[in-house]
């Protein structure tokens, strides 16, 4: 039996022992194998494996390290979200309407991972089309968080997270909209990264409000997110909105640490309503380390974000009722052959396909561009939008990085804002205001409240993701805090990682 | 009774000269290219793909808009148009809303001008095929998307047309245009070049606009002409009748030759116009426009107006409304080739076939014609085999032994015999009807087929005096 400690490991951890010939690239895919065998029935992060791609990547990688040809994630076990295309795999954006979809074409992101030597282990679980903050969306099933079983392992990218947190995959792609990146590696106790807009492809990413969704990893450590982010980014010929500006330097000098910074906390982000005591105890310790580190602290404002959110419920939707029409049941996924005509066919599909979140995100973005509604609506929050832009330019000027909590809240349980829409909207508050703006973030455990996972948020400016590593990094040396995998195994989990 | 004014203003589609679509890499389908054969998982709207700009096609609407006089603003974008059909892949059509890529322009027909609102770019739709005449009757329809995402120009005028023929010519004269500067082969029968007349009539001396149809199906000049005149004789008719007219769209039928009812704008579509999020805006380069408008070529209308100094009115209307017939006029000349002679046989036997021949075999061609030693007819049937055999005039002529008898004196025992056999037709010349002779140079050439007409006639003549 090949060791379970194999599942704990970072990329840089992974690596030195391939390298080493301690361990083979399929020695670490069965390692996690047998361990998904194990907890993914409770955990259920995954929608799919894929053992026809991992056994071929891990062959090739194996025999890359032999012939010491081994690429920077050579045989590193990757999990990838289900909106993102990997050809003949099916891939359905955790919808039922594209049940039995098999893309032909790769996502250039994940394509550059599986060239840097990444062996692909399976699909993770999502809110259908990463609409939602719990995972509880999905057309599938639910997710559950490692640290509590009763609990969602936040979203949308929540199948990404879990499998990150319990050692099912060393590192995961996500995707981050208004924070499903970020939040769900908060409320799993991972590092999450949403990169600059337009820093990563979104060739192959399956859309959801095209203006915002960014693509970016799961991993166990700041370094591990950097060397994926870094994998990834980039021009691609095949996405006109992606960009080679500022390029990111990997592996060099954002071990600077934080001294003589200045880092910003917005006073509405740090009061933000219904922000947990527990969550806001761990944020003030954070600060501390920092301090002690050698940032500043200093306070900054972000006056607009009340209307963030309110800006980026009708812009995203918006997006979304654009980009969901095509899903009509004519050419791939779900189809409803005896409907009697066209219009029928789309209707029934449509009804039958999408679940009640995007449905009702449908009607309200095509509401929201109807006309007569445009200029009160759309337009309104696209100024908005320019406001929280100008927002972030002006708190900037005081800062170099912002921090505050990623989530207001720690993990909450299965089902406690199903019925509520909008209460599982305000999950997004202190993030998706970096959407609206294109900002690169990142999330890094900051400690535990009641025994559950916290994070730490920290935005920089656009293009800043040297900074935004820089301050991650220094903060998780100095805190020693660095994100363990939850041990599914014992039934008394939670308590066993609190304090 | 009053009489009517009709106004009518054109959108005219047209597919730019591209290798590729406008959005992806797809190469452009011929005709009658098997359906779904140019796709691509970005021109099928595949979940996950996005769009990237076509340079050429952005190309060709530029220096369409600077031949049209048009601006050209510096900041232009895409925008999504939604709706919802099935020859539509993505749900929504790339378009251009409140920022096109150019605006203001004009086109000159005749003493006309006719001003042109915008010029913008989009994508086509695919095409339904269906097993049936109608879709609602059909047991089953068929998508073709090999259209689907080829680039199109829409140039949108304003409602500065009078009449039918002026709308034809304004078709007719965007042609050429587009031809001149290589934008387009604006080929209407192929579906290349797609024009949808606004119509309305109003009283003769009022200012307001009437209700407004829109026609569209119309695939030839003939057609544009013969369904703005229907349309304009219906809404007459409508209102004359005590009715009004309907605002809505209108199909023209070849079959049947009259237009119908096809989409009533009461139920009129709302599109959701937003900005495309997957395309930045398009910031145009100074340099690059600048660069588009130095190499334009002489554009028709300033070329007409050079060729009127050399040759007739009715010529110029032939040779400068197409620009190869133009260049191929031209390069004879240059060459030497007589203007007026090349200018007379381009109109009346190069034009009428749409077969071209190179000009240096034209240039030949004109001096054996000119030097009495070719025949109209057997020169037609040098042309022709000239342009099917790439082989030159001199050869051909040289082995059909074509050839025409200018050398009298081989001509005058055939005139000796005309006018022994005519003493009629003799007596009446002698009597001062001095036109017989026409009949007396048909009968000579009936009996040698390749006399010089100017010959035989000087020589008749000349033995009848």
């Amino acid at each position: 039996m090949i060791s379970d400690d194999l599942t704990q490991l970072t990329i840089k951890e992974a690596s030195r022992l391939l390298r080493l010939g301690s361990i083979s690239s399929a020695d670490l895919v069965t390692a996690h194998v047998q361990r998904i065998e194990r907890i993914d029935p409770k955990v259920k992060a995954f929608l799919r494996f894929t053992p026809e791609v991992w056994e071929k990547q891990a062959d090739e990688a194996d025999r890359n390290i032999r012939e010491g040809t081994a690429r920077p994630l050579a045989g590193i076990p990757l999990a990838v979200k289900d909106v993102l295309c990997v050809r003949g795999v099916e891939t359905t954006a955790g919808s039922k309407i594209l049940g039995g979809f098999k893309p032909p074409y790769t996502a250039t992101a994940v394509q550059r991972l599986f060239d840097a030597g990444a062996v692909m282990i399976g699909v993770t679980n999502c809110d259908e089309f990463a609409m939602g903050s719990s995972t509880e969306n999905s057309g599938y099933f639910p997710t559950h968080n490692p640290w509590d079983l009763d609990r969602v392992p936040g979203g949308s990218s929540g199948g990404s997270a879990a499998a990150v947190a319990s050692g099912e995959a060393t590192i995961a792609l996500g995707t981050d909209t208004g924070g499903s990146i970020r939040q769900p590696a908060a409320l799993c106790g991972v590092v999450g990264m949403k990169p600059t807009y337009g820093r990563v492809s979104r060739y192959g990413l399956i859309a959801f409000a095209s203006s915002l969704d960014q693509i970016g990893p799961f991993t166990r450590s700041v370094d591990d997110a950097a060397v994926v982010l870094s994998l990834m980014a980039g021009f691609d010929p095949l996405d006109a909105t992606s960009s080679d500006r500022a390029p990111m330097e990997v592996l060099n000098n954002f071990g600077g640490g934080v001294k003589g910074m200045r880092l910003g906390v917005p006073r509405e982000y740090y009061d933000v309503d219904g922000i947990e005591t527990g969550v806001k105890a761990a944020i003030d310790a954070a600060l501390f380390i920092l301090q002690r580190a050698g940032a500043e602290i200093v306070d900054v404002s972000l006056p607009h974000t009340d209307y963030g959110l309110a800006a980026y419920y009708i812009i995203a939707p918006a997006e979304c009722s654009s980009n969901l029409a095509r899903y009509d049941g004519v050419r791939y996924g779900m189809s409803e052959e005896d409907a009697p005509n066209i219009t029928e066919q789309y209707m029934q599909v449509r009804r039958k396909g999408f679940g009640a979140e995007v449905r009702r995100r449908i009607m309200l973005g095509t509401y929201a561009l109807s006309s007569g509604y445009y200029d009160a609506y759309y337009l309104k929050a696209q100024k908005v939008r320019t406001l929280i832009k100008r927002d972030f330019d002006a708190a900037f000027e005081k800062c170099d990085a912002i921090v505050s909590a990623t989530s207001p809240t720690v993990a909450f349980p299965i089902g406690a804002k199903t019925q509520d829409p909008l209460s599982m909207y305000l999950c997004d508050v202190l993030t998706l205001g970096g959407n609206l703006a294109g900002l690169p973030g990142i999330s890094v455990p900051c400690g535990t409240s009641e025994g559950l996972p916290v994070g730490l948020q920290i935005l920089g400016p656009q293009w800043g993701e040297n900074l935004v590593l820089r301050v991650a990094r220094a903060y998780e040396q100095a805190s020693e805090i660095h994100p363990e995998v939850a041990d599914i195994a014992s039934p008394d989990a939670r308590r066993a990682t609190n304090d | 009774m009053t009489d009517w004014e009709v106004v009518i203003g054109m959108e005219v589609h047209v597919q730019p000269r591209t290798r590729s679509k406008m959005f992806c890499g797809c190469s452009i389908a011929e005709l009658n290219d098997p359906p779904n054969t140019h796709v691509c998982e970005v021109c099928l709207g595949l979940p996950g793909v996005l769009p990237v700009i076509n340079r050429a096609a952005v190309e060709a609407g530029l220096k369409t808009a600077l031949a049209l006089s048009c601006e050209i603003p510096r900041h232009t974008k895409f925008d999504r148009k939604n709706y919802m059909y099935p020859d539509l892949p993505k749900g929504y059509q790339i378009s251009q809303y409140d920022l096109p890529l150019s605006v203001n322009g004009y086109l000159d027909i005749g003493e006309r001008r006719v001003r042109i609102r915008r010029v913008h770019l989009e994508e086509d739709t695919g095409k339904l095929v269906h097993a049936g005449d109608k879709l609602h009757k059909a047991r089953e329809s068929f998508v073709d998307l090999n259209r689907a995402g080829v680039p199109l120009m829409e140039i949108v005028s304003e409602p500065d047309i009078r009449s039918a023929e002026e709308a034809r010519d304004y078709a007719m004269e965007l042609q050429t245009l587009l031809r001149t500067i290589g934008a387009s082969t604006a080929d209407m029968e192929k579906g290349q070049m797609r024009a949808e007349p606004n119509i309305s009539i109003r009283r003769e001396g009022s200012s307001e606009l009437g209700v407004k149809t829109e026609l569209k199906n119309i695939n030839s000049f003939r057609a544009l002409f013969r369904a703005i005149g229907y349309e304009v004789e219906r809404q007459r008719k409508v209102i004359e009748d005590g009715g009004t007219v309907v605002q809505e769209t209108r199909g023209w039928s070849e079959a049947e030759q009259r237009t119908f009812s096809q989409r009533s704008k009461e139920f009129a579509e709302d599109y959701r116009y937003f900005p495309e999020p997957d395309l930045p805006p398009l910031e145009l380069d100074r340099e690059w426009i600048e660069e588009l408008r130095a190499a334009l070529p002489e554009l028709p209308s300033v070329r007409r107006a050079r060729l009127l100094e050399q040759l007739p009115a009715r010529q110029v209307a032939v040779i400068g409304g197409d620009r190869y017939l133009a260049d191929l006029y031209e390069a004879a000349v240059a060459k030497g080739a007589p203007a007026v002679a090349t200018a007379n046989w381009i109109v009346n036997e190069v034009a009428p076939t749409g077969k071209l021949p190179s000009p240096d075999y034209l240039y030949e061609l004109m001096r054996m014609l000119n030097e009495g030693n070719l025949t109209r007819d057997q020169a037609r049937e040098v042309q022709m085999e000239a342009i099917e055999t790439g082989r030159t005039p001199a050869e051909i002529v040289a082995e059909h032994g074509y050839s025409q008898v200018s050398d009298e004196s081989e001509l005058r025992v055939i005139a000796e015999a005309v006018i022994d056999s005519n003493p009629k037709m003799v007596d009446d010349y002698r009597k001062g009807k001095t036109q017989v002779i026409n009949a007396l140079v048909g009968d000579l050439t009936r009996r040698a087929p390749h006399a010089n007409r100017n010959v035989a006639r000087d020589l008749l003549t000349k033995l009848l005096t």
